[in-house]
């Protein structure tokens, strides 16, 4: 698949500091592919999505070594049309909402009318994208009316409406409930199938496990593993090292160490049953 | 030491939007709760009337003997201190330990008698490393246990915890974990909303489940995370290893890891 984002060893600065937040990061991002990226708070996830938006260094300012590239030209050599290929979403849904939109509706609206893109379009596509997102019924309200949850799915929803190839998305679910996030998740999954590529940094690693391609890890500034998500999830030693792991694998993971006839680790609900149950079956037919 | 009753409580938001509908809870001095449910079940309305910032438009909440609606919320908030599910609606001094120590000092206790407490709270969050820090400058996350730290300063006998598990990563979790054993241990009554329920399984005696502005049922979490009919209710799922047990025909209400292995390890065995 082609190479969307591609970062060179990449060390980065934040003004006043002498620590990199982020040092020696080599990585390519795949187009159309979705990634979770993991690691403990203050790892550099957040700051690795700012590289990615070219938020670092040029708002954030600061010192960067190496290249990001996207598409093939360096970050710091775009305006503001970098803005219309990547999509962020902040972690903090307060940040993200404008301030100078009274309505739900118009917050939505408001980054397709920076663009310029026609009213009837706009419409088509807000109404479109708030469908999507299930706040159709908030239409109307202010949005900092609006709970910490509802807030996130604005936030979410006025990104979306772009329709950005590249999506970072910072935590999105922090403040859902566990309906909510699986449908975060499954309006994630929905972009992806329209051959959107997606980095999503995010704490439920259950459901990185269930719905991502690819998982890189972070810790303390460095990129410390990246690959297939069953790969890397599986890697149990990652819980040493402040990395949360799905549920289903550090059961496989003690299972197998009790002796339990595991053909590998599972990372995914699903595999975690047909692998046990297939266990569970020879068991009692070599008995 | 003071229970906490809920008497046919309603409330409704000055527009007459009904948050919580006719509800009636007790929780007992030194228990540990977990309260469950989706956004907009009526989870913080809840808990906020039980420490006086909202008062019940219908019914009563009782503080051992105190009824909230006689008295001002500074007094309520002197026996249940509330911590805000966004920290930035509660912080508002330049560094960790004055925000820490404003509780303390506006109750005007001894000078020695303020200072343990306010080390205490910084040292059982772990926030003591930050004190000479803003707080806007840690992360979210970070920022949720510094106010944590100001509400356990207060020394309150209930602490009511507004999502801390929101943001957490595993550390922040575990810290959690040890911060609730703590002041159990202490005989405090802590009530916590968590969307968590891997976090709310393993750190709970007693959990209460809400939908659609009432209870629909508290139990052990055993109970609960193995009452299919509660969890659809309220649009929940069981924890993770519950559902792979469920679906491999494992009914024997596990709900961590430790249980799903005793009892996949005990079939394998047969």
């Amino acid at each position: 698949m082609a190479v969307v984002i591609e970062c060179k060893d990449v060390t980065y600065y934040y003004p006043l500091t002498e620590k990199p937040a982020v040092e020696d990061l080599n990585l390519k991002i795949e187009s159309g592919k979705f990634y979770g990226v993991v690691g403990e708070n203050g790892a550099g996830k957040t700051t690795f999505c700012a590289l990615l938006r070219g938020f670092a260094p040029g708002f954030y300012k600061g010192e960067l070594k190496g290249e990001v590239l996207v598409e093939g030209k360096k970050t710091i050599e775009y305006g503001g049309e970098l803005s219309a290929k990547i999509g962020y979403v902040f972690q903090n849904p307060f940040t993200q909402i404008s301030g100078v939109k009274d309505t739900v509706f118009e917050e939505v609206a408001y980054g397709l009318e920076n663009f310029g893109v026609p009213v009837e379009e706009i419409e088509r596509r807000v109404i479109e994208v708030m469908k999507m997102t299930d706040i159709e019924a908030l239409a109307e309200k202010n949005p900092f009316d609006l709970s910490g949850g509802q807030m996130q799915r604005v936030a979410l929803a006025s990104v979306i409406v772009l329709e950005p190839d590249i999506l970072i998305i910072d935590e999105p679910t922090s403040q859902l409930d566990p309906e909510g996030t699986e449908s975060v998740f499954r309006i994630i999954k929905a972009l992806k199938d329209r051959k959107k590529t997606i980095i999503l940094v995010e704490h439920k690693i259950d459901l990185i496990a269930e719905y991502a391609d690819e998982v890189l890890v972070f810790e303390k500034g460095h990129l410390i593993k990246s690959g297939d998500k069953e790969k890397i999830l599986s890697d149990i030693s990652l819980l040493d090292r402040g990395v949360s792991l799905p549920q289903v694998a550090i059961l496989g993971a003690k299972l197998k160490e009790k002796g339990f006839p595991l053909r590998k680790i599972p990372v995914t609900e699903d595999q975690a049953v047909r692998m046990i149950r297939e266990s569970l079956k020879e068991g009692k037919q070599d008995a | 030491m003071h229970d906490l009753i809920l008497k046919n409580v309603s409330f409704s938001y000055p527009g007459g939007f009904l948050a919580v509908d006719d509800i009636n809870m007790e929780i007992k001095a030194g228990e540990n709760v977990a309260i469950v449910g989706q956004n907009g079940a009526g989870k913080t309305t809840t808990v906020k009337m039980m420490n006086g910032l909202l008062r019940p438009t219908k019914g009563d909440v009782l503080i051992g003997d105190m009824n909230t609606k006689d008295y001002t919320t500074a007094q309520v908030s002197r026996v249940v201190g509330y911590v805000f599910q966004n920290p930035d609606d509660q912080i508002f001094h330049s560094t960790v330990e004055s925000e820490v120590r404003f509780g303390p000092k506006m109750m005007k206790l001894e000078p020695e008698e303020e200072n343990s407490r306010v080390e205490e709270a910084l040292k059982i969050t772990g926030m003591d490393k930050y004190r000479e820090e803003n707080p806007y400058n840690l992360p979210l996350s970070t920022r949720k246990f510094v106010t944590i730290a100001a509400v356990i300063a207060m020394n309150t006998d209930v602490l009511i915890f507004d999502e801390p598990t929101a943001g957490q990563d595993m550390e922040g979790n575990k810290r959690l974990a040890d911060i609730l054993r703590i002041l159990h241990k202490q005989g405090k009554t802590v009530i916590t909303i968590s969307h968590d329920m891997e976090f709310v399984s393993m750190n709970f005696d007693k959990v209460i489940v809400m939908a659609k502005k009432k209870i629909v049922r508290t139990g052990t979490p055993r109970e609960i995370f193995w009452d299919m009919d509660a969890l659809d209710k309220a649009m929940l799922k069981q924890p993770y290893v519950s559902r792979v047990c469920r679906a491999l025909g494992i009914e024997g209400g596990v709900i961590c890891i430790e249980d799903a292995i005793n009892e996949i390890m005990s079939r394998e065995n047969v």
